[in-house]
């Protein structure tokens, strides 16, 4: 009875006497829910436009922040640093159409989600080869001093990576449905042949969806490398990410931000209300186990474009 | 396609052949030690200035006094990326190498050692696990073969409750006080939990357990924790990323830094050089000091850089990790001078190692010979005892630099030798070990 | 003319649906057996039994077992280090509980507690396909490795958390625990391997293997000629899952000697992934042969500079290694993207005729 208690009425009780944790506790899981976003995008982009689950996101986000910091710290400002780290973002999205991509086309999902994994060793392997693997403070001059408002503890770093999420998400949902490329980038992601025959040129088309999620992973490598310095770890937040995404869904944008803000938030309070009870440190597989609750009612996320089977 | 499948038959046929390995020459009148390194993969930023403090420390050997009483010191590095089973793929490659095998082995890596403790009498090889690893390998009737002088989790967290009390003006103080414990969810972070657990019910404060999981680059979970709690202490056994995020996380909550000490894995210039200035005040605890200040120092800029102070400082010269694989080096190595003592000079094999481990006695005299004069402290290991109980001694971080901020903080012994007899007894009993006998 | 299977006729049903038809087949699984019981463990030092064997005889298991979930079932995984946990700390504790307990015994108990544990995270699998079904056992894996790390009576209440093999005897002969030679440990994995080879060889080409096919291809199709999805997904992730808790509890008892939960984590998932589709998707020799590959390239890209007398720096011979493994895993996707097996097929179909040209 003591048990049922403590696990069903318990931490409601908690939330309820003291609502300014508990609005704490909502924000800090926002927050972090944003940055989750950033991550959860890139993989969102390329999966709409070429049908690839690019596990090497995560990667990517190590390879354009070491390329970032490697730049700073030879002296270069940081204006100039940011332009050729999205450079080279470009340059990689380039080889990567052209090496893997053209030739692996029309293969399997599973095949190319392979080669994404392959492309992570790649990338981590070239990264540190380059720059090397201590850890490099990154300082791109956003302040991160702490504040309260009305007993809620908050922090202009957070604040500022929200709004930059919050802009990223906003400029990308102009791009797809306004623009002519986003359009054309729309096709794609529904009929890949449908689209080549309309002349939409596919391999270009790849190549800016490749670059586009290049610098979304420059952003959230600048922003997840502020807080934890950058180094290798950098990589293995993409699994930070995927709960993320499925919940979202694989082919939404907006859904990679709801996404975001679900697991944050239920994370965070999952943590705290709950974790204590079980020892702790259910973060992880609490997140996994929210989307996967979710996916039982909606299989392809809450956004994701319906699945249509047919005999 | 063809030339393209036979590319792949040739890389095939390659690798079969990897099977026929070379002989190599082996000089006969050297040490071999075999270094387990991860200057690669998610630890590297820790594993950079171990391998080079190691590295540097056997080169002084050699070049300084011409090797270990006339024997070259060699030594061969290999990559684990703190991956327990690349570590131990490591260890079998390299136990093996030079005249008389590997001398001793120190892994590095909790994760690897606990692999390598039961080999380690099977393939005799012993282990010096410094600081790190199986707590009750310390009980050495039932562990003969591991040592983790000179002191352990366990009495570093005894330690830790000491210091508390000493600042807090008493042991008698500590009742109703709360510490917190945040961990990294591993093998390694829980070894802290049961003796601040003991001490706990023992003295009356209260223990609140933060497990942070693998790799712990989001933690305000834990930190929104500590900030509703308001303990009045924080303890980390933190590793990796998560110190540097901790230590961010903790300065954004505004928790007061000077209240927050890290365990000695914890304590590194990488852990709080990325928090910037977040990161002033925060402490943590070791059993040697920082800096470049002290004679062995000199000598290694002299011997092993010709003078170039800038080459040494690319190679983490000075930092906490690379000082103390300086000390965790100058243990092997005297080990193995020990050894001679009884064998005659000559390279050691693994059990004569063993021996010279066993009865290594480092003296402040014989530490200011090396150069070391007061970077650490002396003990004398015993059959019964691998572990020595060393006091711990708390640096704190100013901004630039490590400050050591307190005396040598002794340990608890009386608490922590039953604790550790009462594992290592469970430990005989699971694997049917019987613990021997030790004089005295 | 080495591989020509012309003047081998069958009499019988039985004959022409056996495991082996080909008379060649036989001859080489044979003598494949043969070098393994009679030549390696003679002729392998303990380095290389340690270090390569064994781990390969672990991971063809685990192999094998995803494989069958996911080259003949169509249900992509990445949860197989969670259910090779379960088998690790189910053998652990069966051995540890009941010390009189055959340790064979103990590995086919936890492979069965592994099933159950499979079964239960495959229930989604009815509904949620793909990337989405992907994702979702990487919720088996963070919830079970919390899991054995958190509740102290999976590893007996011991400080650290971590797992160690007890030695224990069988007929006579230390089979696991520090004791046991490294010839041993690899003799019982390689009759535990081929024993389960064989009986996947056999599962896959009866009802069960082509129910799950059926699936595989196209599940509602399956479900009009009267497959029952339920079932069938079910059991092939049970079997899967037995396959994969016994390839995890020889991971503790016959490779590793202890573990924590790290030895079972994420990348275990991936490794074995990757083993299944460089191997062949639905072929159980494709997932030896992913096994082989993927635990031989990097023994062999660290040892390759040293055989060739380069040195240099451990850091970068690894960031080489990391980035010449990865760029040969997309070159080998690239120019067979069916995997090992494949070609296999390719060299059987040249060597029918070879070396006389039509």
């Amino acid at each position: 009875m003591e048990i049922l208690y403590s696990i069903v009425v318990a931490p409601f009780v908690d939330m309820w006497t003291s609502p300014v944790f508990f609005s704490e506790v909502v924000i800090s899981g926002v927050l972090t829910g944003v940055m989750y976003s950033l991550v959860a995008l890139g993989f969102v982009l390329i999966f709409k436009a070429s049908g690839v689950f690019n596990f090497a996101q995560g990667a990517m986000v190590l390879f354009a922040a070491l390329t970032l910091v490697g730049l700073m710290e030879h002296g270069v400002p940081v204006w100039l640093a940011l332009i050729l780290t999205m450079l080279v973002m470009v340059a990689l999205a380039i080889a990567i159409e052209r090496l893997m991509l053209r030739p692996l086309v029309n293969q399997e999902h599973i095949i190319l989600f392979m080669a994404t994994i392959g492309l992570t060793f790649f990338l981590e392997g070239l990264g540190e080869l380059m720059w090397g693997s201590n850890v490099k403070m990154l300082d791109v001059g956003i302040p991160s001093e702490s504040f309260e408002v009305g007993g809620i503890l908050l922090n202009e770093f957070d604040l500022y990576a929200a709004a930059i999420g919050a802009a990223l998400v906003t400029v990308l949902a102009v791009f797809f449905h306004k623009t002519s490329v986003g359009r054309a980038l729309r096709a794609v992601a529904d009929d890949h042949q449908a689209a080549l025959s309309v002349g939409i040129p596919l391999k270009t088309i790849w190549i800016i969806v490749w670059s586009v999620a290049g610098i979304v992973a420059m952003v959230a490598g600048i922003m997840w490398g502020a807080k934890s310095g950058v180094q290798f770890s950098l990589s293995l937040i993409a699994l930070k990410a995927l709960p993320v995404l499925i919940l979202g869904g694989f082919t939404s944008v907006p859904g990679a931000i709801v996404g975001g803000l679900i697991i944050g938030v239920g994370e965070k309070v999952a943590e705290i209300y709950w974790g204590p009870l079980v020892g702790g440190a259910i973060e992880n597989w609490f997140a996994y186990m929210l989307a996967l609750a979710f996916l039982l009612f909606r299989p392809q996320g809450l956004f994701g474009e319906r699945i249509i089977e047919r005999v | 396609m063809r030339l393209e499948k036979l590319v792949i038959a040739g890389l095939g046929a390659l690798i079969a052949v990897t099977g026929v390995f070379s002989a190599e020459a082996v000089a006969q009148n050297e040490q071999f030690i075999p270094m387990l390194v991860y200057r690669t993969g998610p630890y590297a930023p820790s594993g950079i200035p171990v391998a080079n403090g190691f590295r540097d420390y056997y080169t002084l050997v050699n070049k300084r006094d011409g090797g270990i009483n006339g024997v070259k010191v060699t030594f061969e590095e290999c990559e684990t990326k703190y991956n327990t089973k690349l570590g131990v793929e490591c260890y079998e490659k390299l136990k093996n190498k030079g005249p008389t095998g590997a001398a001793l082995v120190n892994p590095f890596s909790t994760g690897i050692t606990y692999q390598l403790i039961p080999k380690a009498p099977v393939d005799k090889v012993p282990i010096l696990s410094m600081g790190y690893g199986r707590t009750a390998a310390a009980d050495g009737r039932v562990f003969p073969w591991i040592f983790n002088f000179p002191t352990s989790y366990w009495s570093q967290a005894s330690g830790f409750i000491n210091y508390v009390a000493q600042q807090e003006g008493g042991l008698d103080k500590l009742k109703g006080m709360k510490i917190a414990h945040v961990y990294h969810n591993s093998a390694y972070g829980k070894e802290a939990n049961p003796t601040l657990q003991v001490l706990a019910e023992k003295y009356g404060y209260k223990l609140t357990m933060l497990a942070v999981d693998h790799p712990g680059q989001e933690q305000k979970a834990t930190w929104l924790q500590i900030r509703r709690l308001k303990p009045d202490w924080v303890f980390m056994s933190g590793w990796g990323v998560m110190n540097q995020v901790a230590v961010k996380e903790a300065a954004a909550i505004n928790y007061p830094m000077d209240h927050f000490v890290g365990n000695w894995w914890s304590g590194s210039d990488a852990d709080v050089i990325p928090a910037g200035k977040g990161a002033i005040g925060y402490k943590s605890t070791a059993f040697h000091f920082a800096g470049t200040g002290f004679p062995v120092h000199k000598d290694i800029i002299k011997h092993v850089y010709d003078g170039d102070v800038a080459q040494a400082n690319r190679n983490n010269f000075g930092e906490v990790l690379y000082n103390r694989t300086l000390v965790n080096a100058m243990f092997g190595i005297e080990a193995i001078r020990t050894a001679m003592q009884k064998y005659g000079n000559k390279p050691m094999t693994g059990e004569q190692v063993r021996w010279g481990l066993e009865h290594l006695h480092i003296t402040e005299g014989r530490l200011k010979a090396l150069g070391m004069g007061g970077f650490t402290r002396g003990f004398e290991v015993t059959c019964a005892d691998h572990e020595t109980g060393g006091p711990i001694i708390v640096q704190q971080w100013d901004g630039k630099k490590w400050n050591m901020v307190s005396d040598w903080v002794p340990t608890m012994r009386d608490v922590v030798r039953p604790m550790i007899e009462k594992a290592a007894a469970a430990y005989a009993k699971e694997n049917n070990i019987t613990p021997r006998k030790c004089m005295g | 003319m080495f591989y020509r299977e012309s003047g081998q006729f069958k009499s019988s049903y039985v004959a022409d649906q056996a495991i082996f038809p080909i008379a060649q087949d036989r001859w080489f699984i044979f003598a494949v057996l043969a070098v393994a019981y009679l030549v390696v463990p003679i002729v392998a030092n303990e380095y290389w039994l340690q270090a390569v064997i064994i781990p390969f005889l672990v991971f063809a298991m685990a192999a094998i077992g995803l494989n069958l979930l996911t080259g003949y079932a169509g249900q992509l995984s990445l949860g197989t280090g969670a259910f090779m946990a379960v088998g690790a700390y189910a053998t652990y504790k069966l051995v540890t509980m009941f010390p009189e307990l055959n340790v064979i015994a103990a590995f086919l108990i936890s492979g069965l507690i592994a099933a159950g544990v499979g079964v239960v995270f495959g229930i989604p699998s009815l509904r949620i396909k793909g990337f989405y079904l992907a994702v979702a056992t990487l919720a088996a894996q963070f919830f079970l490795s919390w899991l054995f790390n958190k509740v102290g009576w999976f590893y007996n209440y011991n400080p650290s958390g971590t797992i160690t093999a007890p030695p224990r005897m069988m007929a006579g002969i230390m089979v696991t625990g520090p004791e046991a030679t490294a010839a041993v440990r690899y003799l019982v994995a390689l009759t535990l391997v081929a024993v389960f080879a064989l009986a996947a060889k056999n599962l896959v080409r009866g009802r069960i293997g082509r129910s799950w096919m059926a699936i595989r291809d196209m599940d509602i199709a399956a479900e009009i000629i009267g497959i029952r999805p339920f079932q069938t997904k079910l059991l092939a992730f049970a079997i899967s899952s037995f396959y994969c808790g016994v390839a995890g509890a020889m991971t503790l008892f016959l490779w590793l000697g202890s573990a924590e939960t790290e030895a079972f984590n994420i990348d275990v998932s991936f490794q074995v992934l990757f083993m299944v589709i460089i191997g062949g998707l639905g072929s159980i020799l494709g997932s030896f042969l992913g096994a082989a590959f993927i635990t031989l390239v990097p023994v062999f890209l660290t040892n390759a500079p040293q055989m060739f007398g380069i040195t240099m720096a451990t850091d970068l011979q690894k960031h080489l290694e990391v980035m010449i493994f990865g760029g040969l895993i997309i070159y080998f996707l690239i120019v067979e993207p069916h995997g090992f097996a494949r070609l296999w097929q390719i060299a059987k179909e040249k060597l029918r005729r070879w070396p006389f040209p039509y």
